[in-house]
């Protein structure tokens, strides 16, 4: 039986450090809380005869410096807790995107090159890896202890999470939000390659298109090029180079085109319009899967490397 | 055969009638209490044979009890009754119930009808709920995340969210008979800042009780409109939003975590002065640290949704929010050591049962503190170390605290005194089982074994058996008192008024009291810790 948990990403590190501190913290309090009870209710007891001499009058004092001692305890901790958490809130520019998609009970995950996998994740070691993750039915949540993340997976939308794994090896997967009968069997594996074996890896299990291949022939089926593919008279924003830039909107203020905001304006258009265009565009709201989504989501990602490449 | 025949006013409370029906229509508040009481303690034993075959289910890492299903609807069905049928209504409607009035030199409480009627409503929250439960139960966790609850799940979801709704208002109207009786029938000279502790903090819980139920009785309605008439509040297919259901339910849910604690609170207070024959140290502090809680306890739900897709922006804030609500928690341990300090110590079943308390208390605090810091939750939030947090408080808290105050005030309740030495006894093993049964738990969670799992990974099964090998002392510690208690009812010696040389109103009328409590209403002239010097009273 072990008692510590293997890490094996480097941005756990920081939550280890703050978990250590958190365990010297509690340690030192619980010292002070038990060791105080034990040694007043042994030397005070009843039938003690020992000189109890005069009483603490002034409660005043004692009140104050524990309530101010406490606080600057308490307000560093949650300083650090935050920085870690906001640090772990933004995923590096450069991160690999990996799509996840949950339904009950198993986790789908889509690489970029169109390779699929269930219940389990391959990724490469020394790498920032950003999950794109949503659900087709009831809330779930993606948990890799050994990376120490863990992140909701809602149904209608996409949440994100992202985690540099340093250490070749194979780690638990759990979803750790109870989704119904099969809750402890929605489990499975990150497998942790050094990049040579994920490239590997990919290829052999790289048949067929990419996922970017894919939605483009998703973009003409589902008839979003007939307005976006910028013909004749153009009712739609081109979407070429969207992809990670500013988008303004029709009410002033302004977007950065993420995962998130495209896959909002195929589902509700009519919540981000963008600035001097109508709201013209149907919901693609029951109309288009999470599985197609995801391909439309990569394809517009691939029109935005055309530009800038 | 001669007998003595008492005036009306000087008779029990307890010989006033025999009859069932003088039980079932009485407005006595004590004898609602005692209602209460049967009813709650049915409860707890019938939701601690849930917890117990959870723990008999985990000993193996495939699961003992073969199916899935069935395991889901037992840790449902353990969280449902433990929380609105024995967490919440545990102190204020039993103790409470029995002891405010007489605590503030009254006859009963304002609206003693609207008392009784509470208790029926109580009842027929829990028959519905437990028809419920047995009728098939639910799988969605004491919790109803929705889209699972409302548009997945198999069940009789609407039958046991009727059942809480009903219940609610039993809580509703307790939390404003209290409010009122506090503030109206205080006796002569009894001013506020000569109350006893435990009278602030049910006053504290039922502010609670009365502004946060009815978020909780909105939120399960719209959950049934959704799940019968499929109007888009929730999910996302729907036209709703998941994460609003967690926003409303955890603004109920999170000061309900208050309501379970702060009467625990409360009965410590009353009973570490009294056995350490001291004032309570810093009373005014002690006092509005529990209105603090009460109020700062609307203002960090947010602390459950630190992973659930809730802004950058707001969980920041709700972190804050939590660690500030934990220091008024910390002043109160603060100021019961103090209380120690200095004091002639005595170690009868009440104050052990307290002593126990604090060290729970403080460990299931202390954990909080990991659960606050937002980058620990990520890693730990939704496993074991939840469990175990939230038990800590819940249970090494909450009900040692029951225990502690069930027994500090069970000779004024029955007017018998229970075993002393068995008495420690059980004390001790609930202690001993308790830490046995939940401290692995936190370890498990740092490995990060989730919680609500059927099944798990072999390597826990080490610390997964230590917990119910500590789950069947805790089990046998619980039931001791069930007997001895009972016992005590048939042949226990005949307690005195004041068998521990308490200060409060309650301890200055027989034990048990008259009917209508008093037979002269008292005058109050000072605090209620103003023991005298040690040597002056010999107890």
């Amino acid at each position: 039986m072990r008692l510590t948990l293997p890490l094996a990403a480097s941005t756990g590190a920081a939550t280890d450090y703050l978990l250590l501190g958190l365990v010297a913290v509690s340690l030192a309090v619980l010292a002070l809380v038990f060791g105080l009870m034990f040694f007043y209710v042994v030397r005070y007891r009843h039938n003690s005869p020992i000189d109890r001499g005069a009483m603490a009058e002034k409660s005043f004092r004692f009140e104050i410096s524990w309530t101010i001692g406490t606080l600057v305890i308490f307000f560093g901790l949650f300083i650090w807790g935050s920085i870690i958490y906001v640090r772990l809130y933004q995923p590096p520019g450069d991160a690999l995107k990996i799509y996840v998609v949950a339904k009950q009970w198993m986790w789908k995950v889509e690489h970029a090159g169109g390779q699929r996998e269930i219940n389990a994740l391959h990724v490469p070691t020394n790498t920032s890896v950003e999950l794109i993750m949503t659900s087709e039915d009831v809330i779930h949540d993606f948990f890799v202890p050994a990376f120490r993340v863990k992140r909701d997976v809602l149904p209608g939308q996409y949440e994100t999470m992202w985690f540099r794994a340093d250490r070749v090896g194979t780690y638990h997967l759990f979803c750790s939000q109870f989704c119904g009968t099969a809750h402890s069997n929605m489990i499975g594996q990150v497998v942790v390659m050094p990049p040579k074996d994920y490239a590997d890896w990919l290829t052999t299990n790289g048949a067929g298109d990419t996922l970017a291949d894919q939605g483009k022939g998703l973009f003409v089926r589902y008839g979003c090029a007939g307005c976006h593919l910028g013909g004749g008279t153009v009712r739609a924003p081109s979407l070429a180079g969207l992809y990670g830039s500013p988008v303004p909107l029709s009410d002033g203020s302004t977007v950065i085109a993420d995962d998130r905001y495209i896959r909002d304006s195929i589902m509700y258009p009519k919540q981000q319009v963008v600035a001097s265009f109508e709201p013209v565009m149907p919901s693609f709201a029951n109309v288009i899967g999470e599985d197609d989504l995801v391909r439309l989501v990569a394809y517009i990602h691939s029109l935005a490397a055309e530009t800038h490449g | 055969m001669s007998q003595i025949v008492l005036p009306q006013s000087q008779i029990s409370y307890l010989s006033d009638g025999v009859s069932l029906r003088s039980w079932l229509l009485t407005t006595d508040h004590k004898r609602i209490g005692i209602l209460y009481m049967i009813s709650i303690t049915f409860f707890f034993f019938l939701g601690g044979s849930a917890a117990a075959l959870i723990r008999y289910n985990l000993i193996l890492p495939e699961g003992a009890i073969q199916s899935a299903e069935t395991y889901n609807r037992l840790f449902t069905m353990h969280g449902i009754i433990m929380v609105w049928f024995f967490l919440v209504p545990a102190v204020p409607v039993t103790i409470g119930n029995f002891v405010v009035p007489l605590m503030l030199g009254a006859r009963d409480l304002a609206f003693p009808k609207l008392n009784l009627f509470s208790w029926y409503l109580f009842m027929a929250g829990g028959f519905c709920a437990l028809y419920a439960l047995f009728s098939g139960g639910v799988d969605t966790g004491w919790t109803f995340y929705t889209p699972l609850s409302s548009n997945y799940a198999q069940g009789h979801v609407v039958a046991v969210v009727a059942g809480i709704f009903i219940s609610g208002f039993s809580t509703i109207a307790t939390g404003l008979n209290f409010i009122i009786t506090i503030h109206r029938l205080r006796a002569p000279g009894l001013t506020w800042y000569r109350l006893p502790v435990f009278i602030w903090s049910l006053y504290s819980t039922s502010i609670i009780f009365v502004l946060a139920t009815p978020v909780l009785a909105i939120t399960l309605l719209l959950l049934v409109f959704e799940t019968l008439f499929h109007v888009g509040v929730f999910d996302p297919r729907l036209g709703g939003d998941p994460l609003l259901f967690q926003h409303m339910f955890w603004f109920y849910s999170h000061p309900a975590v208050y309501i379970m604690i702060l009467p625990g609170l409360g009965i410590v207070s009353e009973i570490i002065p009294v056995f350490a024959r001291k004032e309570l140290f810093g009373y005014k502090f002690v006092v509005w640290a529990s209105v603090s809680i009460a109020v700062i306890a609307f203002f960090v739900w947010g602390h459950h949704m630190f992973v659930s897709g809730q802004s950058l922006f707001a969980s920041v804030a709700f972190s804050l929010l939590s660690y500030l609500v934990a220091v008024p928690s910390a002043i109160k341990v603060f100021n019961w050591l103090g209380t120690l300090h200095k004091g002639h110590i005595r170690f009868d079943a009440p104050m052990i049962y307290a002593l126990g308390f604090i060290g729970l208390f403080t460990m299931g605090g202390i954990t909080g503190l990991y659960l606050a810091a937002l980058a620990a939750d990520i890693h730990l939030h939704d496993t074991y170390f939840v469990i175990a947090h939230f038990h800590y408080i819940m249970v090494g808290g909450m009900v040692s605290a029951y225990f502690a105050g069930l027994h500090y005030w069970w000779p004024k309740m029955t007017g018998k005194m229970y075993p002393e030495m068995i008495a420690r006894a059980a004390a001790l093993l609930m202690f001993l089982g308790f830490n046995l049964t939940f401290f692995p738990q936190y370890i498990l969670g740092y490995l990060g074994m989730p919680r609500r799992y059927h099944a798990y990974p072999p390597e826990f099964q080490v610390l997964n058996v230590l917990s119910s090998a500590g789950a069947t002392i805790l089990a046998a510690a619980y039931l001791l008192p069930l007997f001895y208690l009972t016992f005590s009812i048939f042949r226990g010696e005949r307690a005195p008024a004041n068998p521990w040389g308490s200060l409060g109103l309650e301890w200055q009328t027989p034990s048990p009291p008259f009917t209508k409590n008093f037979t002269v209403t008292p005058l109050v002239t000072k605090g209620p810790y103003e023991f005298p010097e040690p040597g002056a009273i010999d107890v």
